[in-house]
């Protein structure tokens, strides 16, 4: 990716660019002083610019989109690389920016981007802002206009675009014949010169223009909801494929009360809780409502309303056994085998070893998916072989248990490979005294083996809990965080909060990426917590040079 | 290996008798650990004879299944491939495309920041390096709302880019990619002798020619492992994927597989499921059979000491 560091320090260093590793050495040679290779300095700067010019193309793109925040961030990525490629002003940041420049786009700009969800009423009805909510209400209201002519109407995108996404454009011929080109943002004339027509009227071909065929049209859903505005504050739908009238809006906006008026049924509307409310709370409000700040009421509600905060708490206290169990239950069992397996005297331990970390080689998903099925209760394996008729992933209880098993089977050979490990680093000097001095087998291992063991593996532990705390795809794909309980079928019995926060915001039927955002931060808040107990146990932090 | 056996002659004779009397001197006494170990092999490998015997198990549906197989045939395979509405070899092109690229660029990230944090003393290093390590605890599925949102975002600008797109996927998982590995490179990065380095230096060559001739080729045993770890570890991954990969044709295996298991269709395709299955589980599982050192290795370091 960036050959393009090669040989660039030979220039002059800037005040602050100081060459590190020399310093460090503190071996005080000079630089080197002879030149690079021409054809690799040629090299470095064409792979500069065509960085640049890559981030030149993201620019103007997102320009047309209206999205300036994307012109700024690459105008100062751009910066940035040729700053640090094309001077030799820090050579650390040579080998960083890349994965710097990643890390705060794509993991830093996230949890921000969490939190700063976590305010809002983000979801279902609530998408956009509230002038887009206005112009979506005022757009839907739009109903033809009685006794006006009709257009005859071409969907068309601009030339060499993609016809399933790009921009539409509604190519229309009115009665009289004149012709217009009309988008999102008005209607204007299309010169005659630059169309041709067929016998009806219809443009079948525009310069500049690339018309849709009927399928391309079907295709794009978009398409219902657009209109063309006029400048009477109505728009031009489309009737079928091959027409489209004017229409005017039922619904108007007044911007000095805030209110919306529906001029059909006399109804006022006011803002409430984000959406269009019917002033004398007869009747529904408008479905689209706006997304605003709500401050802190996802948290209040998820601490303080009845039924989320008793499926909260229930939720997070099997999310805690489960982690805790998990582990537990997977270290004890790869521990015993490790010890069972450490043996120089045990012939074929290879082989023992080799086919005993299958399960881990498995992907995930495969084994989640397989143990779902094998845990089915009429058709399960697990039923046929026990003999069992258990509802292993309808009864809240056994899902528990089915999960459980699956995890440890799922989970104990990396314990076995990490407590093997660790058993054959442990000095056989210590065995031998404890020997000596009379020690049973079960008494070195309690005494001696043991307590080196997890110091060992104890920090492998501490990150192997934060794994199983969010280990979302183990639940999703075994029991979808069911059984549900008829009462509420938000909460899961075998549901992580990770879990939960994936189906408040998308497999529900009105996703709240508010209230899921919320569930991440406590997820956050938890783990920090956690990890800041883990490391100052481990004191890891002391060592870092 | 273990102490035990090598300590024997030293030991004094009460002793011996009163740790385990007849027990080392015979292969005798070892059946014992067989014995569990042959257990522990039956509960390890059960469910794999299952779901290889219900893939080649001709009648193909859930309640046919059984442990071990009366007849066999390719029949769930042809399915597999000739499904149209399931595009198999296509899931697993992804796959293989979404985790290989997802690694090498991974892995190449991490190496460039573990050259610039084991060789270089710069401002902001110390404090660099624990941010890493306090980024690794938030992995960037904590914020999947924000992450689809803003990718829904970026494909209304660039559509390659965006949901069910394999580099806009890609791209999601690299976010992670500096945090999640510089900490092992980095550990193994010091171990090569800094003295290589310099003589280098005086010889007049450049930092970055330092890195990419012979660094690189130094640390190719970590460089290795790492890509190996990121590539099973993205193969896997099924959250991120299952939310960004809407389009049937976009999907990974994960995501995939997961449609055939989905209301009945989990009892009528279970066979054709299967014979995926194990299609699916061949990467990674011929990986850690051939690479079980590396990967051992890589897993007993990989986290922080």
């Amino acid at each position: 990716m960036s050959p393009q560091d090669i040989q660039d320090t030979r220039g002059p260093k800037g005040p602050t660019g100081v060459d590190d590793s020399a310093k460090v050495t503190g071996l005080g040679y000079g630089r080197p002083s002879g030149t690079s290779p021409v054809w690799l300095t040629i090299t470095k700067w064409v792979l500069i610019a065509l960085v640049v010019g890559l981030l030149a193309i993201v620019a103007q793109k997102t320009i047309e989109q209206g999205a300036w925040v994307g012109v700024v961030i690459a105008a100062f990525v751009a910066m940035c690389v040729v700053v640090v490629y094309g001077t030799g002003r820090s050579v650390p940041l040579k080998y960083l920016l890349p994965g710097l420049v990643l890390l705060v786009a794509l993991q830093i700009w996230p949890i921000a981007y969490t939190v700063a969800t976590s305010f809002t009423n983000y979801g279902d009805g609530h998408t956009f802002s509230k002038q887009d909510s206005v112009d979506s209400i005022i757009a839907n209201s739009v109903r033809e206009v009685p006794n006006t002519p009709r257009y005859k109407l071409s969907v068309a995108v601009k030339e060499k675009s993609d016809p399933a996404t790009a921009e539409a454009f509604y190519l229309l011929t009115d009665p009289a014949g004149t012709t217009f080109v009309g988008d999102l943002t008005g209607l204007n004339d299309l010169p005659a010169a630059d169309v041709e027509k067929a016998p009806n009227g219809r443009i079948t071909k525009a310069a500049g223009y690339q018309i849709l065929s009927a399928i391309q049209v079907n295709a794009r859903k978009d398409l219902n909801s657009f209109a063309v505005p006029t400048k009477d504050g109505g728009g031009i739908k489309r009737v079928g494929l091959s027409e489209a009238f004017e229409g005017k809006a039922n619904v108007s906006y007044d911007k000095t009360s805030d209110t919306l008026t529906d001029r059909a049924t006399g109804k006022k509307y006011v803002p409430l809780n984000a959406r269009w409310a019917p002033v004398d709370g007869q009747g529904d409000p408008f479905p689209q409502g706006w997304k605003e700040n709500v401050g802190f009421k996802n948290f209040q509600n998820v601490l303080t309303n009845d039924t989320l905060r008793s499926g909260f708490l229930k939720i997070f206290a099997w999310n805690f056994v489960f982690a805790v169990v998990s582990v537990g239950s997977t270290f004890i069992l790869g521990m015993l085998l490790a010890l069972l397996l450490n043996n120089a005297k045990l012939r074929g331990k290879g082989l023992y070893r080799s086919l005993m970390i299958l399960p881990y080689a498995l992907p995930g998903f495969v084994t989640a998916l397989v143990w779902s099925s094998m845990f089915n209760q009429d058709y399960g394996l697990i039923n046929k072989m026990l003999h069992l008729n258990v509802d292993w992933l309808g009864d809240p209880w056994a899902a528990k248990a089915a999960i459980l098993i699956t995890n440890l089977w799922l989970g104990f050979p990396y314990m076995f490979i990490v407590c093997t490990g660790a058993l054959q680093s442990i000095p056989g000097d210590v065995l031998e005294a404890a020997k000596i001095d009379g020690a049973s087998a079960l008494r070195t291992v309690r005494s001696i083996v043991m307590p080196l063991l997890l110091v060992a593996v104890g920090p492998l532990l501490i990150a192997s809990f934060a794994f199983n705390f969010n280990n979302f795809g183990l639940i999703f794909l075994l029991t979808g965080g069911g059984p549900f309980e008829a009462s509420d079928t938000s909460i899961g019995s075998s549901d992580l909060l990770i879990t939960y926060a994936y189906r408040l915001a998308f497999s529900g039927v009105s996703p709240n990426y508010g209230l899921a955002a919320t569930v991440s931060i406590f997820i956050f808040a938890f783990v920090a917590l956690m990890s800041y107990q883990g490391f100052r146990r481990t004191k890891a932090l002391e060592d870092v040079n | 290996m273990s102490g035990i056996s090598d300590a024997r002659p030293l030991a004094i004779p009460r002793a011996v008798e009163k740790v385990a009397p007849p027990r080392p001197s015979s292969p005798r006494g070892m059946w014992w650990r067989h014995g569990l170990a042959i257990l522990a092999l039956v509960w390890s490998l059960f469910p794999i004879v299952f779901i290889i015997s219900a893939a080649i198990n001709p009648a193909g549906t859930l309640n046919t299944a059984e442990l071990l197989p009366k007849d066999m045939s390719m029949i769930n395979f042809d399915a597999l491939f000739s499904d149209t509405s399931r595009p198999y070899l296509t899931w697993y092109k992804n796959s293989m495309i979404i985790a290989g690229l997802g690694s090498l660029a991974s892995v190449f990230i991490g190496a460039c920041a573990a050259y610039a944090f084991s060789r270089m003393r710069f401002t902001g290093r110390r404090p660099g390096l624990l941010a890493l390590l306090m980024l690794q605890m938030f992995p960037a599925l904590l914020a999947f709302v924000a992450l689809y949102i803003t990718f829904d975002g970026v494909g209304n600008v660039f559509p390659a880019f965006g949901l069910s797109t394999s580099p806009g996927l890609i791209l999601a998982y690299l976010g992670g990619a500096m945090g999640a590995n510089v900490w092992l490179l980095k550990g193994y990065f010091d171990t090569v002798p800094r003295e290589l380095d310099e003589a280098a230096k005086v010889d007049g060559a450049s930092h970055a020619r330092i890195f990419f001739t012979m660094t690189l080729r130094l640390v190719m045993p970590i460089l290795v492992t790492v890509f190996m770890l990121a590539f099973v570890g993205l193969f896997s991954e099924f959250m991120l994927a299952s939310i960004f990969l809407r389009d049937v044709d976009s999907q990974t295996l994960g995501v995939g597989l997961w449609s055939m298991t989905k209301g009945n269709e989990r009892n009528r395709l279970f066979g054709q499921f299967c014979a995926g299955a194990v299609l699916a589980s061949l990467p990674v599982v011929l990986l850690y059979l051939g690479f079980q050192k590396q990967l051992v290795g890589g897993l007993t370091q990989g986290s922080v000491k």
